[in-house]
């Protein structure tokens, strides 16, 4: 089941910046990770689904409702928990919570027990009824999740829920999404800007760059179709690069040596041939697994890197 | 710290009963709106919040109604036959403390949510911007209207009980109260304006303290020194500087009330032009609270 689909989904800042290019992607019920570096469009695309901010050209649905002209039900059935700290230091979570919970529409008694329920389910305890001001960082993202789930959505939109963590409170948050995608039975689009971290807990994974769909698929797939081949030869890498080009394979540099997309054993065939070919010696033949976190690497480098070209 | 346990039946924990759904209803917009009215009321003399933030609003509304008090004590105590003040007046002395009410709850009420940024907290439900402001304007100008009103009725009881005509007493405080409510909305839309471009609470505080309390005296040297040279049409007009005495133009031209300026507004165009003068402002305001909340972006 689709719940977001973007078709030619583009959005232009008035002061001329495009966020977001031609984005038609279809992301399905489940954990689906949103990965791109700081600036590839992420939090523009969440501002769009939500019905906040029109598009410039292209359209998008979130569960089926068009997100130009559903927003408030939109809203309704989707939770947010925004990036930045967004937390009044002198309320408690509870009140803040249920505050929220009525600011979905929840009647009081109801947004009471949704509170509590939900505050548990985050793991805040008897802390709930102190103020904001005096939590951990770890905490305050507990309740800025807490408020994304008390109405009970069927979608929520994290935004890098795990910015400012240390790495056990990484883990903790990490397991509570997988948590929160399984067990609670709500769908969750998850955003970083690290691409390991998301790795471990997504079904579906989603790579936008520049505001480009990169890459869209389940992440088994993806770490499947990462087995690389490093490559080092003696001499002549370039013309080397060049013949395996040529013979469909793709080929990166990675430094002194040369990093080959291993689609099967044909592959090495071709190196064979193509070393004995030019008659350059074979220093290095490697097998490896790239992680995902690798292949974002690589789309961010070419977007740093001098050859701009490498976006288009 | 721990994560939520798993579904239930994998774990013996009796306290872990497992996710929830909530099937209960979802009430619209109007319930939202409304929700955030009380809250934001409430707010407004501290309810629900911590008692450093309830000191404020409770000290002034003392102070408030303090007056209102001697005064019916001692109309009750000499058996006096009438209130040594008009109704329509209270407001217009007791302006300082209210001006402090204002400048103080105003940055409570929105500047709160947008230093801390919770204002996306709000904008990613199904609240629009549009029933955001109006909730907050309308919170804001109920707190004023409570806290101009307990007085004007402490001064209406002590006025009964010191059996003061029960019809022209009634009559007033009823003036005095519309009074009272124009007043609020029009001090509500200047404060929260300003206290919405000025996300820092203290700054705000001072920046409508400072505003208010400089257009009185404004208004109150030009309409001085207008009358010492004898031109009431221009002292008249100087009431259109502060919003205390705007609304309080209003109240001569439309209310009967006696002037407590120095100066009502003149000729037959005077009451009109102050009462489409009150309504620009709140009008202006509004536009104003809108096109700040246009620019909060979610993040």
């Amino acid at each position: 089941m689709t719940l977001i689909a973007t078709r030619e989904l583009t959005h232009r800042y008035r002061g001329g910046v495009t966020a977001l290019t031609q984005l038609t992607v279809d992301v399905p019920a489940g954990v689906t990770g949103l990965v791109g570096a700081n600036g590839a469009g992420k939090s523009t695309l969440i501002k769009i689904l939500l019905g906040l901010l029109p598009a410039t050209s292209g359209s998008a649905t979130v569960l089926d409702l068009d997100v130009a002209t559903g927003g408030l039900r939109i809203r309704e059935l989707v939770g947010y928990m925004p990036e930045h700290d967004c937390l009044p230091p002198d309320v408690s979570a509870t009140e803040l919570v249920v505050h929220m919970a009525r600011m979905s529409g929840l009647p009081m008694t109801s947004a009471r027990e949704r509170a509590a329920d939900t505050l548990r389910h985050v793991g805040l305890y008897e802390e709930r009824y102190r103020p904001i001001g005096t939590y951990s960082t770890g905490m305050r993202q507990r309740v800025k999740l807490a408020q994304s789930l008390v109405h009970d959505p069927r979608l929520v939109l994290l935004d890098e829920p795990t910015n400012g963590l240390d790495p056990v409170g990484r883990d903790d948050m990490l397991a509570l999404i997988r948590t929160i995608g399984t067990a609670f039975g709500i769908s969750v689009l998850v955003t970083s800007h690290l691409m390991g971290e998301l790795e471990r807990v997504c079904d579906h994974v989603v790579v936008i760059d520049g505001g480009r769909l990169l890459r869209s698929a389940p992440t088994s797939e993806v770490t499947a179709a990462t087995e690389r081949l490093t490559l080092e030869v003696s001499e002549r890498t370039d013309e080397v690069a060049r013949r395996l080009a040529d013979a469909g394979i793709l080929v990166r540099p990675a430094g002194t040596a040369l990093d080959l997309e291993l689609h099967d054993e044909a592959t090495y065939d071709v190196v064979r041939d193509v070393v004995a070919d030019l008659g350059v010696g074979l220093l290095r033949m490697q097998r490896g697994r790239l992680h995902m976190l690798d292949i974002f690497r690589d789309g961010a480098d070419a977007t740093v890197g001098p050859a701009g070209d490498l976006r288009s | 710290m721990t994560v939520p346990g798993p579904p239930p039946g994998e774990t013996g924990a009796i306290h872990d009963i497992g996710y929830r759904h909530y099937d209960g209803p979802r009430l619209g917009s109007a319930y939202i709106a409304r929700s955030l009215f009380l809250h934001s009321l409430r707010g407004a003399f501290g309810v629900g919040r911590s008692v450093r933030s309830k000191v404020t609003p409770l000290l002034l509304l003392a102070v408030m109604v303090v007056p209102a008090l001697i005064i019916v004590a001692v109309a009750v105590i000499t058996n006096a036959n009438d209130l040594p003040l008009e109704y329509t007046s209270y407001a217009v002395r007791l302006q300082v403390v209210v001006t402090v009410f204002v400048a103080a709850q105003s940055p409570q009420s929105v500047s709160h949510d947008l230093r801390f940024r919770v204002v996306p907290l709000y904008f990613s439900r199904p609240l629009t911007r549009t029933a955001y402001v109006q909730a907050k304007l309308l919170a804001m100008s109920a707190a004023l209207f409570g806290l101009l009103a307990v007085p004007l009725l402490v001064l209406y009881a002590g006025a009964l009980l010191a059996e003061m005509p029960l019809w022209s007493n009634t009559r007033d405080v009823a003036l005095a109260l519309v009074g009272a409510a124009l007043l609020a909305v029009v001090l509500a839309s200047f404060g929260l304006v300003v206290a919405a471009f000025t996300p820092r609470r203290g700054l705000g505080v001072a920046a409508v303290v400072a505003v208010l309390l400089v257009l009185a005296a404004v208004a109150a040297v030009v309409q001085g020194v207008a009358s010492d040279e004898g031109n009431t049409t221009v002292a008249g007009w100087a009431g259109l500087i502060s919003p205390f005495s705007l609304v309080d133009g209003v109240q001569v031209w439309a209310l009967g009330a006696e002037s407590s300026a120095q100066e009502a507004p003149p000729g037959t165009y005077g009451g009109p032009v102050f009462a489409a003068a009150a309504a620009a402002l709140v009008a202006a305001c509004y536009g104003l609270l809108m096109l700040r909340y246009r620019r909060v972006s979610l993040s």
